[in-house]
């Protein structure tokens, strides 16, 4: 049986060893924050931390997942938020919120790796996260603040 | 091979409808639906909201939160009204047990529809409840004060909302006698209060439908045919029975789906199905679209006639120009959801719905129930931009329940929303004009040829709903859209707008963000651009001196202001690439104004289009939040462009091939302007209208308009893609 480290607590899998890692965390571990949106690692809104980095959690298999797995439950919450969930919020960067799962997972990891990145490397690193509300302005005004404040 | 008109008259007169629109369409050009059917509950004051024990507000109202922020805006006006602190107003949205039925969250609609009956029914509670003060504290309502909803005396006596009606009925009929607050008189009403539900997005803890689990619930999936117009010959179930998950196969007529204990297992289940399927109707080729659009079976509407068109089209040298957009899709992050409980006594229905009441009625009807045994509960989904397949999924889980006997969960997956949501409809538009010496316009003669808009289910229109349709259910498509803003603003001496409603469509059709605004908006702004050229004249003052809507006038002078055009006439042809456009909306001719100025850059050698800056200035009267309000202009511009520069579904003649982000890109981080500024102009003695949509209509006509200032090319096809900018460059 596979067992996977979520948020800093084991879980033993019960899902058949090929199922996305999504399923799991949404059906099992009732972590419904990472959603669904396309199951081909196409828009982004499955975004989960393996071992810091953002990975498409629809298209990982679970049993291949070895490292420690953050949802964005783990990252922050109302009474501890990641600076980058703060700033969203700040930022107003939400207009149905589908998507936002990905953006802040995204920006959470590319901030951990490069604290002061330049606008170029905020639009490239959130590239493969898709938005349909057309709320980007607002995200990237919400990844620069919150490069602001934690730098 | 070359089809001319009379042929594609022949072949699309020939087709099997599948989507027809009613024969007893209106001979005249028709009026969005917007009456309400009189409700007799809906007189009274507790069918609005209720005042709790612990002093909190409730809200009940029929619409709905699309993302668009008017959970909040909503509740500012009930606050405002009320004299309540605006955390104190919680709102229930949507729910048909309990909610008003104020029609579906629709055509930007909602807070200058909805918006004055919630104000009122707040009005009119709090006149009530300074009657009742007035009877426990012994003094004159007129002398009563309220802040906070505590209303106090003159003495220093008080008593609150909770103590007057907390947990109680008011019991009382609305009178309408109850006046909203003037405008000085507002405290929350215009303040740019934060989204109630956007930092539970945030945090990944908001609660969507797709997060909706009931005990006992089974998971859902469909298999749906390579394109419309197919009927199911065999299902071969074999394979799929003998997978893990108590797997169960409903096929029942063109319906088919899978049910099976765990959602991994529902999915493949439903890849293990063969099913063969034979297309009644080919698609017609895809670069036959606009003659294709042009030839099918129509009739003929006069929308707008003054003036003498054709002699003044005979006197002076005549201008013509076809347009066309393509069919593009919602195409929601989120896959459709929806959860379904039915048995023999009733359903209950979770769904992420812009109708909960006619979505009802539309259920009831395919699963034999009558409406007032469904209970739809809304729920909060992936945004929808007019009407992706929320509605579909919600049909779909509650026949898989049906045919189960328990509930079920019916997650759409990626090809599912990209192959099967509504599409937006494909539009012609023709436009012929001419100058007079003066170089003004002289006559105006615009066609356009566009299904309706409106395919959403209703009882009557159960069919609407994929499910509905598959178990032989009637399919309608109402004529409103078509004509949305083909109507221009300006003033021409002899004008005259005509539309031809089709009579079938290619896709399955219904609202997409602004039905035929957008459409209807590029065709009229890109050939006022066009005879703008001709006159040499500035796009900005030729429009002006063509007006005379002092609001439209008014928009256009703050967006030139906003984006320091210096007026000179198009195209410039710079060596750098760089062009400006303008277009400008009267929203719906009667709804909310927006002007937008575009910069853009076209890469000459790649054909690539970038939008640099965009400047907008918006006037939707009386301003309700501005930041909530710049944020839904900030993402129809997005969406807009996305529309303008990269989107049109694909197929060939046998089946949809725009299945997945790849093979339908939208816009990206890297493709955003620089700057989107906007200049909110807020009337506050003047209604509120809408702002869901108006900001979306002249984007796709300032990008092309841009495009001719930088190039001399004018692009008439949407989407302007690289190919089709660099062929136009030739």
């Amino acid at each position: 049986m596979t067992t996977i480290n979520v948020n800093g607590k084991p879980h033993a899998v019960k899902a058949a060893p090929d199922t996305p890692l999504l399923y799991v965390l949404r059906n099992e571990l009732d972590l419904d924050g990472p959603k669904f949106g396309c199951g081909l690692a196409q828009c982004g809104a499955c975004t989960v931390h393996i071992d810091g980095r953002a990975m498409r959690s629809c298209s990982v298999p679970v049993s291949t997942v070895k490292g420690k797995v953050v949802t964005i439950e783990g990252l922050g919450t109302p009474e501890k938020p990641h600076p980058v969930q703060k700033a969203f919020i700040e930022e107003q960067a939400a207009q149905c919120g589908y998507c936002i799962n990905g953006m802040v997972m995204t920006a959470a990891a590319l901030l951990a790796r490069n604290p002061k990145p330049s606008d170029t490397d905020i639009r490239k690193a959130m590239d493969g996260n898709l938005c349909r509300c057309g709320t980007h302005m607002r995200i990237l005004r919400a990844v620069r603040r919150a490069a602001g404040e934690a730098a | 091979m070359k089809m001319d008109r009379r042929e594609f008259l022949r072949s699309a007169g020939a087709l099997v409808v599948s989507f027809s629109i009613p024969l007893d369409a209106p001979a005249q050009a028709p009026a969005p639906a917007r009456a309400q059917q009189p409700n007799p509950r809906l007189q009274q004051l507790d069918a609005w909201l209720a005042v709790g024990g612990d002093g909190t507000v409730t809200v009940y109202t029929g619409k709905v939160e699309l993302g668009t922020g008017v959970q909040t805006a909503l509740a500012q006006l009930v606050a405002d009204e009320l004299d309540v602190p605006f955390e104190r107003v919680h709102m229930v949205m949507g729910d048909t047990a309990v909610c008003p039925n104020q029609g579906p969250t629709v055509g930007s609609q909602t807070m200058m529809r909805a918006g004055p009956q919630l104000r009122q029914a707040a009005a009119e509670a709090r006149q009530t409840l300074l009657g009742l003060a007035s009877a426990k504290l012994d003094q004159p309502a007129e002398r009563l004060t309220v802040k906070d909803a505590v209303v106090s005396a003159p003495g220093g006596k008080s008593v609150s909302y909770a103590e007057l009606v907390g947990g109680k009925k008011f019991d009382h009929a609305m009178s309408g006698k109850a006046k909203p607050k003037s405008p000085a008189e507002l405290k929350v009403i215009g303040k740019p209060i934060p989204r109630v539900e956007l930092p539970a997005k945030v945090y990944g803890t908001h609660q969507y439908v797709q997060n909706v689990r009931v005990p006992g619930m089974l998971h859902g999936r469909m298999v749906r045919p390579p394109a419309p117009d197919f009927v199911v010959e065999k299902v071969d179930e074999r394979a799929a029975k003998k997978l893990p998950g108590n797997v169960r196969v409903v096929a029942k007529r063109n319906f088919v789906g899978v049910v099976a204990d765990r959602e991994e297992q529902a999915i493949k289940a439903a890849r293990a199905l063969k099913i063969q399927w034979k297309q009644a109707i080919a698609l017609p080729a895809m670069k036959d679209m606009p003659a294709f659009t042009r030839g099918t079976k129509s009739t003929e509407h006069a929308v707008a006639s003054n003036g003498d068109v054709d002699s003044a089209l005979k006197r002076a040298k005549a201008h013509h120009a076809q347009y066309y957009v393509p069919h593009q899709m919602h195409a929601s992050i989120g896959a459709s959801c929806a959860v379904a409980s039915v048995t023999a006594d009733g359903a209950t229905l979770w769904s992420p719905t812009q109708s909960s009441f006619n979505l009802r009625d539309a259920v009831a009807k395919t699963l034999g129930l009558a409406p007032e045994k469904v209970h739809l509960i809304w729920v909060e989904g992936s945004g929808c931009y007019g009407h992706n397949g929320a509605d579909d999924v919600t049909a779909d889980a509650a026949v898989l329940s049906q045919a189960v006997g328990k509930p079920v969960r019916v997650q759409w997956m990626r090809n599912d929303e990209h192959g099967h949501e509504p599409k937006g409809a494909a539009m012609v538009m023709d436009v012929r004009g001419a100058l007079d010496e003066k170089g003004n316009v002289a006559a105006w003669d615009y066609q356009v040829w566009s299904p309706g808009h409106a395919g959403r289910p209703s009882g009557q229109a159960a069919g609407n709903v994929l499910a509905g349709a598959a178990l032989g259910q009637p399919h309608k498509l109402a004529p409103n859209g078509a004509d949305r803003n083909a109507k221009p603003t300006y003033v021409f001496p002899n004008a005259r707008v005509r539309l031809h409603l089709l009579q079938s469509t290619v896709l399955r059709v219904s609202s997409l963000r602004g039905l035929g605004s957008p459409a209807n908006t590029f065709g009229n702004e890109s050939f006022i651009d066009e005879l703008a050229a001709a006159a040499k004249a500035d796009p900005i003052e030729f429009r002006i001196r063509h007006l005379k809507d002092e609001r439209a006038i008014a928009v256009l002078e703050a967006v030139a202001k906003l984006a320091n055009w210096e007026p000179r006439p198009a195209p410039r042809r710079p060596k750098s690439g760089e062009g400006r456009g303008v277009a400008f909306v009267h929203y719906d001719n009667y709804s909310g104004y927006a002007a937008v100025a575009m910069q853009v850059h076209v890469e000459r050698a790649s054909g690539k289009v970038r939008v640099e800056r965009v400047a907008v200035a918006h006037d939707c009267g009386q301003i309700v939040n501005p930041d909530g309000l710049k944020n839904q202009i900030e993402g129809n511009i997005v969406q807009t462009l996305s529309r303008a520069l990269l989107e049109e579904v694909r197929f060939d003649t046998k089946k949809l091939t725009s299945l997945d982000w790849a093979r339908y890109p939208i816009l990206r981080f890297s493709d955003l302007p620089r700057e989107i500024d906007i200049a909110l102009i807020d009337r506050p003695d003047q209604p509120s209208l809408g702002a869901g949509e108006p900001a979306a209509a002249p984007v796709m006509a300032a990008v092309a308009n841009a495009i001719f200032d930088a190039t001399g090319a004018r692009l008439r096809n949407v989407p302007f893609t690289p190919e089709k900018v660099k062929a136009a460059l030739v």
